[in-house]
Protein backbone atom coordinates (compact mmCIF):
# COMPACT_ATOMS: atom_id res chain seq x y z
CA UNK A 1 0.00 0.00 0.00
CA UNK A 2 1.04 3.31 -0.91
CA UNK A 3 -0.33 6.98 -0.97
CA UNK A 4 -0.96 7.97 -4.77
CA UNK A 5 -1.60 11.86 -6.12
CA UNK A 6 -3.87 12.14 -9.05
CA UNK A 7 -4.39 14.54 -11.99
CA UNK A 8 -0.27 14.71 -12.11
CA UNK A 9 1.74 13.65 -15.26
CA UNK A 10 2.56 9.93 -15.67
CA UNK A 11 6.10 11.02 -14.64
CA UNK A 12 5.19 12.09 -11.76
CA UNK A 13 7.23 10.93 -9.04
CA UNK A 14 10.35 9.14 -10.96
CA UNK A 15 13.35 10.41 -11.13
CA UNK A 16 14.33 11.90 -14.33
CA UNK A 17 17.35 13.07 -16.73
CA UNK A 18 16.25 16.66 -18.22
CA UNK A 19 18.72 17.10 -20.60
CA UNK A 20 18.96 20.68 -22.18
CA UNK A 21 20.01 22.43 -25.56
CA UNK A 22 22.71 24.06 -23.71
CA UNK A 23 25.53 23.00 -21.09
CA UNK A 24 23.07 21.94 -18.49
CA UNK A 25 21.49 18.12 -17.44
CA UNK A 26 19.28 18.66 -14.98
CA UNK A 27 18.18 15.53 -12.42
CA UNK A 28 15.28 15.70 -10.20
CA UNK A 29 11.80 13.75 -9.06
CA UNK A 30 9.20 14.99 -11.66
CA UNK A 31 6.55 16.42 -10.33
CA UNK A 32 4.45 17.66 -13.62
CA UNK A 33 4.83 19.01 -16.83
CA UNK A 34 3.23 21.18 -18.94
CA UNK A 35 3.03 23.47 -21.91
CA UNK A 36 5.46 25.44 -20.06
CA UNK A 37 7.93 23.51 -19.06
CA UNK A 38 8.64 20.29 -16.52
CA UNK A 39 8.75 20.73 -12.89
CA UNK A 40 11.47 18.97 -10.76
CA UNK A 41 11.73 18.40 -6.64
CA UNK A 42 15.23 17.97 -5.16
CA UNK A 43 17.30 18.44 -8.41
CA UNK A 44 20.76 18.36 -9.13
CA UNK A 45 22.27 20.20 -12.24
CA UNK A 46 25.57 19.44 -13.72
CA UNK A 47 26.94 21.48 -16.86
CA UNK A 48 29.10 19.79 -18.95
CA UNK A 49 32.75 19.80 -18.62
CA UNK A 50 32.61 20.64 -14.72
CA UNK A 51 34.46 18.90 -12.67
CA UNK A 52 36.46 17.23 -15.75
CA UNK A 53 33.87 15.75 -16.61
CA UNK A 54 31.07 14.73 -19.49
CA UNK A 55 27.11 15.18 -19.22
CA UNK A 56 27.66 10.95 -19.82
CA UNK A 57 30.04 10.56 -17.11
CA UNK A 58 28.45 12.63 -14.80
CA UNK A 59 24.84 10.61 -15.84
CA UNK A 60 26.92 7.04 -15.07
CA UNK A 61 27.43 7.62 -11.65
CA UNK A 62 24.35 9.61 -11.16
CA UNK A 63 22.48 6.12 -12.81
CA UNK A 64 24.60 4.16 -10.44
CA UNK A 65 24.02 5.77 -7.11
CA UNK A 66 21.67 9.00 -7.57
CA UNK A 67 22.33 12.64 -7.31
CA UNK A 68 22.63 15.28 -4.27
CA UNK A 69 20.46 17.59 -4.74
CA UNK A 70 21.28 21.08 -5.35
CA UNK A 71 17.90 23.05 -5.50
CA UNK A 72 14.30 22.07 -3.71
CA UNK A 73 12.29 22.55 -6.80
CA UNK A 74 13.11 23.97 -10.30
CA UNK A 75 10.58 24.70 -13.28
CA UNK A 76 12.76 24.14 -16.08
CA UNK A 77 11.31 26.01 -19.38
CA UNK A 78 9.56 23.68 -22.17
CA UNK A 79 12.07 25.93 -24.59
CA UNK A 80 15.65 24.48 -22.90
CA UNK A 81 14.23 20.68 -22.74
CA UNK A 82 15.97 18.93 -25.17
CA UNK A 83 14.80 15.64 -23.72
CA UNK A 84 13.27 13.83 -21.08
CA UNK A 85 13.96 10.47 -19.74
CA UNK A 86 13.85 7.83 -17.02
CA UNK A 87 17.20 7.81 -14.63
CA UNK A 88 16.30 4.37 -14.19
CA UNK A 89 16.65 3.60 -17.46
CA UNK A 90 20.43 4.56 -17.56
CA UNK B 1 6.82 16.82 8.90
CA UNK B 2 5.80 13.19 9.81
CA UNK B 3 2.36 11.88 8.57
CA UNK B 4 0.67 10.35 11.05
CA UNK B 5 1.70 7.34 12.96
CA UNK B 6 -2.09 5.64 11.87
CA UNK B 7 -1.19 6.30 8.28
CA UNK B 8 2.17 4.85 8.47
CA UNK B 9 1.90 1.62 10.48
CA UNK B 10 0.15 -0.69 7.55
CA UNK B 11 3.77 0.56 5.78
CA UNK B 12 5.50 -0.54 8.48
CA UNK B 13 3.97 -4.10 9.40
CA UNK B 14 4.52 -4.52 5.44
CA UNK B 15 7.81 -5.44 6.30
CA UNK B 16 7.93 -6.20 9.79
CA UNK B 17 5.20 -9.27 8.50
CA UNK B 18 7.89 -10.39 6.79
CA UNK B 19 10.66 -10.40 9.39
CA UNK B 20 12.08 -7.20 8.81
CA UNK B 21 13.54 -5.30 12.22
CA UNK B 22 12.73 -1.83 12.75
CA UNK B 23 15.03 0.63 14.09
CA UNK B 24 13.66 3.33 15.64
CA UNK B 25 16.24 5.07 17.54
CA UNK B 26 19.84 6.32 16.15
CA UNK B 27 21.41 3.46 18.79
CA UNK B 28 19.49 1.23 17.08
CA UNK B 29 20.93 1.58 14.21
CA UNK B 30 24.43 2.34 15.92
CA UNK B 31 23.90 -1.49 17.25
CA UNK B 32 23.34 -2.99 14.05
CA UNK B 33 26.12 -1.71 12.18
CA UNK B 34 28.25 -2.64 14.77
CA UNK B 35 27.81 -6.34 14.12
CA UNK B 36 29.93 -6.71 11.37
CA UNK B 37 29.97 -10.40 10.18
CA UNK B 38 27.71 -11.82 8.05
CA UNK B 39 25.20 -10.35 5.41
CA UNK B 40 22.89 -7.49 6.38
CA UNK B 41 19.71 -5.60 4.04
CA UNK B 42 18.75 -1.96 5.43
CA UNK B 43 15.66 -0.99 3.81
CA UNK B 44 15.24 2.94 4.02
CA UNK B 45 10.78 2.84 4.12
CA UNK B 46 9.31 5.49 2.58
CA UNK B 47 5.37 6.97 2.07
CA UNK B 48 5.01 7.75 -1.35
CA UNK B 49 3.09 5.42 -3.70
CA UNK B 50 5.00 5.89 -6.29
CA UNK B 51 8.09 3.96 -5.66
CA UNK B 52 7.57 2.34 -1.92
CA UNK B 53 4.67 1.07 -3.27
CA UNK B 54 6.76 -1.55 -5.04
CA UNK B 55 9.18 -1.27 -2.63
CA UNK B 56 8.03 -3.38 0.15
CA UNK B 57 6.46 -6.14 -1.81
CA UNK B 58 9.57 -6.18 -3.95
CA UNK B 59 11.31 -6.96 -0.02
CA UNK B 60 8.89 -9.38 0.58
CA UNK B 61 9.16 -11.29 -2.01
CA UNK B 62 12.76 -11.44 -2.28
CA UNK B 63 12.81 -12.58 1.40
CA UNK B 64 11.12 -15.96 0.10
CA UNK B 65 14.27 -16.82 -1.49
CA UNK B 66 16.15 -19.86 0.02
CA UNK B 67 19.25 -17.75 0.42
CA UNK B 68 18.78 -14.35 2.49
CA UNK B 69 20.75 -11.74 4.36
CA UNK B 70 21.52 -13.08 8.05
CA UNK B 71 20.27 -9.36 9.36
CA UNK B 72 17.23 -7.57 7.76
CA UNK B 73 16.35 -4.14 9.36
CA UNK B 74 14.28 -1.33 7.81
CA UNK B 75 14.58 2.65 8.79
CA UNK B 76 11.25 5.22 8.02
CA UNK B 77 12.37 7.86 5.72
CA UNK B 78 10.58 10.94 6.88
CA UNK B 79 9.14 9.28 10.09
CA UNK B 80 11.97 8.23 11.89
CA UNK B 81 13.78 10.67 11.57
CA UNK B 82 17.06 10.29 13.58
CA UNK B 83 17.34 6.25 12.79
CA UNK B 84 16.86 7.10 9.53
CA UNK B 85 20.04 10.31 9.26
CA UNK B 86 22.37 8.10 11.49
CA UNK B 87 21.89 5.14 9.32
CA UNK B 88 22.73 7.45 6.25
CA UNK B 89 25.69 8.91 7.90
CA UNK B 90 27.22 5.16 7.23
CA UNK B 91 26.69 5.52 3.76
CA UNK B 92 28.07 9.49 3.30
CA UNK B 93 29.05 9.02 0.03
CA UNK B 94 25.83 7.61 -1.13
CA UNK B 95 23.65 10.33 -1.54
CA UNK B 96 19.98 9.86 0.18
CA UNK B 97 16.99 8.57 -1.45
CA UNK B 98 13.87 6.90 -0.49
CA UNK B 99 13.09 4.19 -0.97
CA UNK B 100 16.16 2.85 -1.11
CA UNK B 101 17.80 -0.55 -0.42
CA UNK B 102 21.72 -0.97 1.01
CA UNK B 103 23.36 -4.55 1.63
CA UNK B 104 26.06 -5.12 3.90
CA UNK B 105 28.64 -7.58 3.93
CA UNK B 106 30.74 -7.95 6.80
CA UNK B 107 30.24 -4.27 7.21
CA UNK B 108 30.97 -3.28 4.03
CA UNK B 109 28.18 -1.54 1.60
CA UNK B 110 28.62 -3.81 -1.48
CA UNK B 111 25.42 -3.39 -3.41
CA UNK B 112 22.96 -0.21 -3.07
CA UNK B 113 19.18 -0.17 -5.02
CA UNK B 114 18.67 3.79 -5.47
CA UNK B 115 15.02 4.98 -5.48
CA UNK B 116 15.01 5.68 -9.09
CA UNK B 117 15.95 1.57 -9.70
CA UNK B 118 12.48 1.01 -7.87
CA UNK B 119 10.50 3.57 -9.68
CA UNK B 120 8.08 2.41 -12.09
CA UNK B 121 8.69 -1.39 -11.59
CA UNK B 122 7.07 -3.99 -10.31
CA UNK B 123 7.46 -6.25 -7.20
CA UNK B 124 9.30 -9.24 -9.18
CA UNK B 125 11.41 -7.17 -11.12
CA UNK B 126 12.87 -5.57 -7.97
CA UNK B 127 13.05 -9.06 -6.25
CA UNK B 128 14.70 -10.44 -8.69
CA UNK B 129 17.27 -7.90 -8.13
CA UNK B 130 17.53 -8.29 -4.58
CA UNK B 131 17.58 -12.65 -5.17
CA UNK B 132 20.48 -12.05 -7.62
CA UNK B 133 22.50 -9.92 -4.46
CA UNK B 134 21.25 -12.65 -2.23
CA UNK B 135 22.89 -15.64 -4.38
CA UNK B 136 26.04 -14.06 -5.12
CA UNK B 137 26.76 -12.93 -1.31
CA UNK B 138 24.83 -15.08 1.52
CA UNK B 139 25.37 -18.60 2.33
CA UNK B 140 23.37 -21.12 1.18
CA UNK B 141 20.70 -22.55 3.74
CA UNK B 142 22.30 -25.95 5.97
CA UNK B 143 20.46 -28.76 5.28
CA UNK B 144 19.10 -30.79 7.71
Amino acid sequence: MGTFHQGKSELHGITVVVDTTGPEVFVGRCDDEDDRGIVLDDVDVFRDGEGGRSKAEYLERAARFGTWKKHDRLLIPRERVASVRRLGEI
Amino acid sequence: MPYSPMLVKPMREELTSAGVEELLTAADVDAFMSQKSGTALLVVNSVCGCAAGMARPGVRLALQHDRRPDRVVSVFAGQDLEATARARSYIPDIPPSSPSIAFFKDGELVHFTPRHRIEGRDAHALANDLVAVFNEFCAVPATA
